[in-house]
């Protein structure tokens, strides 16, 4: 941690953060790859589940004669798009939070932290 | 005669069974909510639970917050009666938790405090934001909220086998309604005033568990009668309803093609996509559930919080779908629609006819369908409480305190105010829903979704990742999409102009469509762009510090 020494701790441990450094953080590189790296995650998955989605709606709407093409037994193609809605919206979840865990929360939390102790935040 | 709740023994039974799990429900619920009350000392507390519930606990709180009885008993009720199309809804509202996760939840969570507005007037001009948030989200709970209320009234009177012409402690079916709606109206306010967050989080996770364990309970049930093999359970639920394997694809509800009209066909498509689109947009701008991420430390257990909030939610649905089915089979469409035309008693009923097959004859039956009725209660219960303390807490917060007062109030003001709000929405709510238990308001729940699409979620997405958005954008999108999604639906078939309409006699409908988001989600949006345009506004600085604190919470409340 790049923790520099804190000049004056507020109430619990902080310091009150002027708009200067606000605005110091929000044009310093560290940030602005924290938010490409959240952008860069987030818009495109977005784009994609939404697609999916209107694709599943679509079909449901458009093409019923597919949608009712049995598969196995009485379970047709209707039902397991659907449930493979329910599956792709569980691992876009997981994939989500296992990139946020491990790309954006390090360096938020680094940021977050020199903040907080009065570093400028580069 | 299969099934029919009238069997006059059961009915006494369970009608019993009932209302003491249901006495046994409110009395452990306002116990909670006394508990709660002496931990509530600030304005945090009231507001935000004191931000202390862990992802896990809140996780299961905006399950208790989302899965209305509308999810409950009337997905399941679509599905028995229309087939494939009851799962549509389901699948739009699981998929809608992804833009919440990704895009909202943890954001919100590290740039406001205790409303929706608090995010959109953060880099504005407070006075007019905070109005114009508070008007959408009063609108939105409102519609919401009174959708519920006239369904329980409804509902109990079907769960309590009070027919027309038939008492209850003396009671006819219709003032047994208006009991209800009283009784429901009341006991909610009681958990907001008294409890705040903290006894309306601690109710809300307590009816997801016994959601969560009755849909459960039913859905083994249903897949043990059917030695776990789905097929069987599909085929003989698409045989009993008599409409073959047409039951199990899309098209008996939604988009239905109307042969030799091909231009309400096409209606009925449109329609069916712009009901999906509301769906999946609408979530992530109810307020109710907005200002549930506030009540946890932290973005990282905002993003917890959701994560379990998709497991319970979309195993929930899962269930609905066996519970469905289960119903067409086991039941029949023929017994459900005796009972109720919509469908909301599929899943009692089949509660009933489950307790009988598999826990041993008549008890069993009763027994079991006790147990689900109270369930549906306590999903009621939960859901208005929410409700009501997402609009009060606009009222005080938003309205009162920092637009009356300019943000002069103190807390402990605000919380009274907040407190009295609560009181006064609840009973304009109560006689409101009296006034329309004999309208057919179940459009107000899609109402509610599209507004939230098409005026909230604009306001949001612009506020929190465009730089250039301003007061002006931000009024016109809130304006511009609640306006137009409430102006078409109001010109649309659910308000007048056909036989299922709010007003049948009257006919001033001209929007082709029920569903007004395929039109006023873009109109929210692209309002909420020119609405920027137009102004010069620029706000540099408290954008930075929107910016940095949403993605990173350094400064978080």
């Amino acid at each position: 941690m790049t923790t520099e020494a804190p000049a004056v701790l507020g109430e619990g441990g902080q310091t009150p953060i002027t708009p200067e450094r606000y605005l110091a953080v929000q044009n310093s590189d560290e940030f602005a790859q924290l938010r490409k790296a959240l952008r860069r995650f987030v818009f495109p998955m977005t784009v994609a589940f939404f697609l999916w989605y209107a694709l599943y709606v679509i079909l449901s709407a458009y093409a019923r004669g597919f949608m009712t093409i049995k598969v196995v037994g009485n379970i047709n193609v209707a039902l397991i798009f659907g449930l493979l809605q329910f599956v792709s919206t569980f691992l876009i979840a997981w994939f989500y939070s296992r990139y946020a865990g491990r790309t954006l929360d390090p360096v938020a939390d680094r940021i977050r932290s020199e903040l907080e102790n009065g570093g400028n935040g580069r | 005669m299969r099934t029919v709740l009238a069997a006059a023994a059961t009915n006494g039974t369970a009608r019993t069974l009932t209302i003491i799990l249901f006495l046994v429900f409110v009395a452990a619920t306002l116990a909670i909510t006394v508990w709660a009350s002496r931990q509530t000392k600030t304005a945090t507390d009231f507001y935000a639970g004191g931000r202390s519930f862990s992802g896990f606990q809140n996780g299961m709180a905006i399950g208790g917050d989302y899965m209305s009885a509308a999810s409950f008993l009337g997905i399941a009720g679509m599905i028995a009666l229309f087939g494939y199309d009851g799962f549509l809804y389901s699948i739009g509202f699981l998929v809608a938790w992804l833009v919440a996760l990704m895009l909202v939840a943890e954001l919100l969570r590290n740039s406001g405090k205790y409303t929706m507005a608090d995010v959109l007037a953060f880099r504005m001009r407070q006075r007019p934001v905070r109005t114009a948030a508070a008007v959408s989200t009063i609108t939105v709970s409102i519609f919401y909220l009174l959708a519920q209320m006239v369904g329980a009234g409804a509902l109990v009177a079907l769960l309590l086998g009070i027919r027309e012409g038939s008492t209850f402690l003396g009671m006819t079916a219709e003032t047994a309604k208006i009991a209800t709606i009283i009784l429901v109206g009341a006991l909610m306010i009681i958990y907001v005033t008294v409890g705040g967050m903290k006894g309306t989080t601690y109710v809300q996770i307590v009816k997801a568990f016994l959601l969560m364990g009755g849909a459960l309970l039913m859905t083994v049930m249903v897949l043990a009668h059917y030695k776990f093999n789905l097929s069987a359970l599909l085929g003989d639920a698409a045989a009993a309803s008599g409409k073959g394997e047409q039951f199990l694809g899309p098209g008996l509800r939604y988009g239905v093609e109307v042969p030799g009209d091909a231009l309400q066909t096409f209606y009925n498509k449109m329609d069916l996509l712009s009901l999906g689109i509301a769906l999946v947009l609408g979530t992530a701008g109810l307020p109710h559930i907005l200002i549930r991420f506030y009540t946890v430390p932290s973005a990282k257990a905002a993003r917890k919080s959701v994560l379990w909030a998709i497991g319970i939610i979309g195993v929930f649905y899962l269930f609905t779908l066996a519970l469905g089915f289960g119903a067409a089979a086991l039941v029949g469409s023929q017994a459900i629609t005796e009972q109720d035309k919509a469908g909301n008693t599929a899943a009692p009923q089949l509660a009933q006819a489950l307790g009988t097959d598999l826990l041993g004859g008549e008890i069993g039956g009763a027994a079991l369908l006790a147990i689900i009725a109270a369930v549906a209660f306590a999903t009621i219960l939960a859901v208005v409480a929410g409700l009501t303390l997402a609009s009060s807490s606009s009222l005080a917060h938003d309205l009162y305190a920092n637009v009356i007062k300019g943000g002069q109030a103190t807390e402990q003001q605000e919380v009274r105010v907040a407190r009295i709000a609560a009181f006064v929405i609840g009973a304009v709510s109560i006689v409101l829903a009296i006034f329309a238990q004999n309208l057919n308001v179940a459009f107000l729940v899609a109402l509610a979704f599209a507004v939230a699409a098409s005026g909230n979620l604009p306001a949001i997405l612009y506020s929190l990742f465009w730089k250039r958005f301003n007061t002006s954008g931000a009024l016109w999108a809130i304006y511009g999409g609640l306006i137009s999604a409430v102006v078409l639906v109001f010109f649309s078939p659910v308000v007048s102009g056909s036989p299922s309409a709010m007003f049948p006699d009257h006919d001033w409908q001209w929007f082709p469509l029920s569903n007004p988001g395929i039109i006023s989600i873009p109109v929210g949006f692209l309002c909420g762009w020119i609405g920027t345009m137009l102004s010069q506004e620029k706000n540099t600085e408290k954008y930075a510090e929107l910016e940095v604190r949403a993605l990173t919470g350094a400064g978080a409340h």
